[in-house]
């Protein structure tokens, strides 16, 4: 078999694993419920103007009123809509979300590949990424967000801050890793080298690893933002999130903790179906163990 | 019903395994593992289970230990007589007592089946402290007498090393060690030399040789080298596809084989005269999937002899001669073409 | 082994100057003069300059960071500008809770994960092996303030076993100091064992299918003595590794805690100093707890020969 033929049935390989992943995602029934959930998530967000009222319209009269006909939650401690506000709430935490899991990639899977191909290059971004570790990164995060002017993109490139170095430090063992393999060696001794090596070979074997680490990411950026918002260092309390919500409601729990139950569950409810759709997207790819964290 | 024809008998046997049958069952599949495994194993004998990979070898001893894994191997029917004990209808606490104390087991890679985070010395005593009420100081100088007794250099330095700082014979011997450190009946040697250096084998299958004799124990040695068998056993037991196809003593075998697969297995050895390599041959087509139960022959496909009898219903093994059993149809004939083979003359 | 802790040590010390210097340039180099907001609205300039000196910020940069990492070295982190007291001695005040908070909390998740990753491992794919993993996905998804307020509300609030929030200090004897710090603590150990009880699991089943496993069985060893004593032990080295990743997790952790729970630690500095824009407290509590953290990955690192032999220097 020459090496062509072997690299192509190891291209084939992937294509195979991938789709066979998509048959196995989408044989389970709690993965088809997960991805439904999430769906929901997102239509909820996309559509929160048909769904609720005005999330930030005060009404000080109707501070703390039961459920009722124009605000089915009842209302917070300013007379707002808690249900509209729980609905506008899944905008912050979805584009937050997903913006950190695709920046902590475009930016890990770049620096990880590097930090794969050069040894000098490597040996320096490692040490970079150490660093970086060693920083508590909810306390990155929170000092950052605290420190810059507040707004949504803040919130974001502080958690993606902490977020890269993770992917960094996964993409690079891939890429170690299928450096090792013999059809990498033996296109790199052929004088395959640069971008086709990676295009062909190492950028492919990267993606499994990659998506389910992003999963991961997406759903810890997702409780960090909360976190954030929690502590009153995200954005500004008028935008409606659900850890804001919780952090308003803080002072009223003992006697309306339903206004901390509300945001509470949807926020538990959005990370653990991202979870499981990562568990099972790891399952379903590779074994390998991932580096992941949240609070 | 058990058959007790099917396989030669022996006078007050250690082990006595009858017409053992055993599938394994995936979701959507059943594996025929193995079928009608007869043999008896007597006191102070070495016999040897012989086979390509994946004939059963393994899963016959493991069967007999009672190590294969409760969910997908199912035993269909059969008997293994320890002493007249049936194994297999032994309870997993009653062979937690039998393991490691009556029955010794030692494996293919030592580097591996030792646990590299514990020393020679506990793994040793360990084993010696489940089975015999003794003080661990007991039980470190019965390590330390098993230790001499499997030849370690400087034994008493060797109890507090790890397996990594042991090389591989070592550590092969360390496993016999731990293996007869309560004295059992029978030891059961799975492929104890494919993993080591030439020379290592030979000084580890002398070891096991002597042991035997010193110790009066009983070995079944399980092997795919025939160069293994030749050295050591006493008897050897041929495996294909799940059967012993046949079994008998072992110059015997070497001397006047009379089974399709045997024959082609002889053939298969290099000789030990070089202008022999002519004659070197491999036996043509690969081994049956065993996901139906085959009635017939099962090395039949491939076998050089064969005929449309070979597919009809498999006869039962018969007796060339005094301890000689083989399950093949055309046994004379195999005899007849073997007879003029150099190969097997000087292996013999 | 001594050669080996050196290493592991000299390792150490280029990852905490990074870290310093990631630490300094995130203060110095976010918008907003620190000595203009610090002299206040009504202040006039000559004042502004007098704290901008007194805080070396009208130096270059590089000088800045020098001064600073200099005095850090002496354990010398500054002054409150808000509390005009020393950071060391504002972090020396506040240890305590968070000390007993994460000591408490370390105990408690390793007294709940590990045994259930061994469990899991054990009877993996049976039903209890699910119940345990689905736990820890949902103690990975439940984030720790959720928790808390959970528990609070139904063990504090409703059953009034344990106060609401608060934290009564070691003085008052350690059984009220655990009483005050259960709730807590269990809210942060649910999310930490979460991680540990899955990698355990992992591990266990990588060591259950070597084959020194199957050499222990054949050697007649009981379940529990598998388990433990063989491949426990082995799989030691995963688990301990990710119990140190786990402690970054924890400290943040910590200081969402301590917010919820109202406990005067250095979590609840870390935020105050955070929204006062305290800046050489902000500096010198990251730079203090990723010390912490080195240091115990240190500790860790060194602690791999304990479980596995064939690490040597």
């Amino acid at each position: 078999m020459s090496v062509y033929d072997q690299v192509s049935a190891t291209r084939g390989r992937h294509d195979g694993r991938i789709s066979a992943a998509a048959g196995y995602l989408t044989a389970n029934p709690a993965t088809a419920i997960c991805f439904g959930v999430l769906l929901l998530f997102v239509l909820m967000a996309v559509f929160a103007p048909l769904i609720a009222g005005d999330p930030v319209k005060i009404d000080p009269a109707q501070r703390l009123t039961g459920p009722s006909a124009s605000a089915y939650w009842g209302r917070d401690h300013l007379g707002r809509d808690v249900f509209a506000r729980a609905v506008y709430g899944s905008r912050m935490s979805l584009l937050v979300g997903f913006s950190v899991a695709a920046i902590a990639t475009v930016f890990g899977v770049a620096i990880g590949i590097y930090a794969g191909m050069s040894r000098i290059g490597g040996a320096i971004a490692m040490r970079l990424v150490d660093a970086m570790m060693a920083i508590p990164a909810i306390l990155l995060a929170i000092a950052f967000a605290a420190l810059m002017d507040a707004g949504i993109l803040t919130v974001i490139i502080a958690i993606s801050i902490p977020e890269i170095p993770r992917m960094v430090r996964l993409v690079r063992s891939v890429v170690l890793g299928v450096r090792q393999q013999p059809y990498v060696a033996a296109a790199i001794s052929i004088g395959t080298g640069g971008l086709p090596l990676v295009w062909r070979h190492i950028l492919p074997n990267t993606l499994g690893p990659v998506l389910v680490q992003a999963t991961y990411a997406c759903a810890s950026a997702i409780i960090t933002s909360a976190v954030l918002s929690f502590l009153g260092v995200g954005t500004s309390p008028e935008v409606p999130s659900w850890g804001g919500m919780m952090a308003d409601a803080r002072s009223f729990f003992r006697i309306h903790p339903e206004l901390m139950v509300y945001p509470g569950v949807l926020l538990s409810l959005l990370v653990l179906v991202v979870n499981v759709l990562g568990d099972r997207l790891s399952d379903a790819l590779d074994p390998r163990k991932m580096v992941r964290g949240s609070v | 019903m058990i058959d007790m024809t099917s396989h030669p008998p022996v006078a007050d046997p250690v082990l006595d395994v009858n017409n053992l049958s055993l599938e394994f069952a995936d979701r959507d599949k059943v594996t025929y593992a193995l079928d009608a495994v007869s043999f008896s194993v007597g006191e102070g004998e070495i016999v040897s289970l012989v086979g390509e990979s994946g004939c059963g070898k393994s899963v016959t001893a493991m069967t007999i230990m009672g190590l294969l894994p409760k969910h997908g191997a199912r035993v269909t029917s059969g008997s293994a007589l320890l002493r007249g004990r049936d194994l297999l209808q032994t309870s997993e606490r009653e062979m937690r007592r039998i393991r490691g104390d009556r029955i010794g087991m030692i494996f293919q890679d030592p580097m591996t089946s030792l646990n590299p985070v514990h020393t020679v010395g506990m793994q040793i005593s360990e084993t010696i402290r489940k089975h015999r009420r003794v003080s661990r100081g007991a039980a470190e100088k019965r390590a330390l007498e098993m230790l001499d007794l499997v030849r370690i250099p400087d034994a008493a330095s060797r109890l507090g090393a790890y397996p990594h700082e042991l090389s591989g014979g070592m550590r092969q011997r360390v496993m016999i060690a731990m293996a007869l450190a309560c004295d059992p009946e029978l030891l059961i040697a799975d492929e104890p030399t494919t993993a080591l250096d030439v020379t290592v084998q030979a000084q580890v299958l002398d070891l096991i040789a002597d042991l035997r004799r010193d110790i009066g124990m009983s070995v079944i040695l399980i092997t795919h080298d025939l160069g293994v068998v030749a050295g050591v056993a006493d008897r050897m037991m041929v495996m294909y596809a799940g059967r012993i196809v046949e079994q008998g003593p072992t110059e015997k075998l070497f001397a006047d084989p009379a089974h399709g697969y045997t024959a082609g297995l002889m053939r298969s050895l290099p000789g030990v005269n070089a202008r022999m390599r002519d004659e070197l041959r491999e036996i043509p087509g690969s081994v049956p999937r065993l996901d139906r139960k085959i009635e017939g022959c099962v090395f039949a496909p491939r076998c050089e002899f064969s005929s449309e009898v070979c597919l009809a219903p498999l006869p039962q093994a018969q007796e060339r001669a005094q301890g000689h059993w083989t399950r093949c149809i055309h046994a004379s004939a195999v005899c007849e073409a073997m007879s003029d083979n150099d190969i097997v003359r000087a292996w013999a | 082994m001594l050669g080996y802790v050196l290493g592991r040590l000299l390792a150490a010390i280029p990852i905490f100057i990074l870290v310093a210097i990631f630490i300094f340039s995130l203060v110095h180099l976010t918008p907003g003069d620190p000595a203009v907001l610090l002299a206040g609205d009504n202040a006039n300039p000559q004042q502004v300059e007098k704290i901008r000196e007194r805080l070396h910020l009208d130096e270059p940069l590089i000088v800045q960071f020098g001064i600073w990492a200099g005095n850090a070295l002496q354990f010398d982190l500054g002054e409150s500008i808000y509390s005009n007291k020393p950071v060391t001695q504002l972090i020396a005040q506040r240890i305590e809770p968070t000390f007993v908070l994460a000591a408490v909390t370390l105990f408690l998740t390793v007294a709940i994960a590990v045994p259930l990753g061994v469990i899991a491992a054990w009877r993996a794919n049976g039903w209890i092996d699910r119940g345990i993993m689905a736990f820890a996905v949902l103690g990975f998804s439940v984030p720790v303030f959720v928790i808390a307020y959970l528990l609070v509300y139904f063990f504090a609030v409703s059953l009034r076993w344990f106060p609401v929030q608060g934290y009564k200090p070691l003085s008052n004897g350690l059984l009220t100091t655990l009483h005050s710090v259960t709730l807590p603590s269990i809210a942060l150990a649910l999310v930490f064992a979460a991680l540990i009880a899955r990698v355990t699991r992992a591990a266990m089943l990588e060591a259950l299918s070597e084959n020194f496993t199957r050499t222990a069985r054949a050697k007649g060893l009981g379940t529990f003595r598998i388990l433990v004593i063989h491949a426990l032990k082995s799989a030691g080295i995963p688990v301990i590794t990710v119990i140190g990743i786990g402690f970054a997790t924890l400290v943040g952790g910590v200081v969402v805690t301590e917010s919820v729970f109202n406990i005067p630690g250095i979590g609840r500095l870390t935020v105050d100093a955070i929204t006062r824009r305290d800046y050489p407290v902000v500096q010198g509590v990251i730079l203090f707890f990723s010390a912490l953290l080195i240091l115990i990955n240190l500790l860790i690192d060194l602690s791999y020969a304990l479980f596995d032999p064939r690490v040597k220097g």
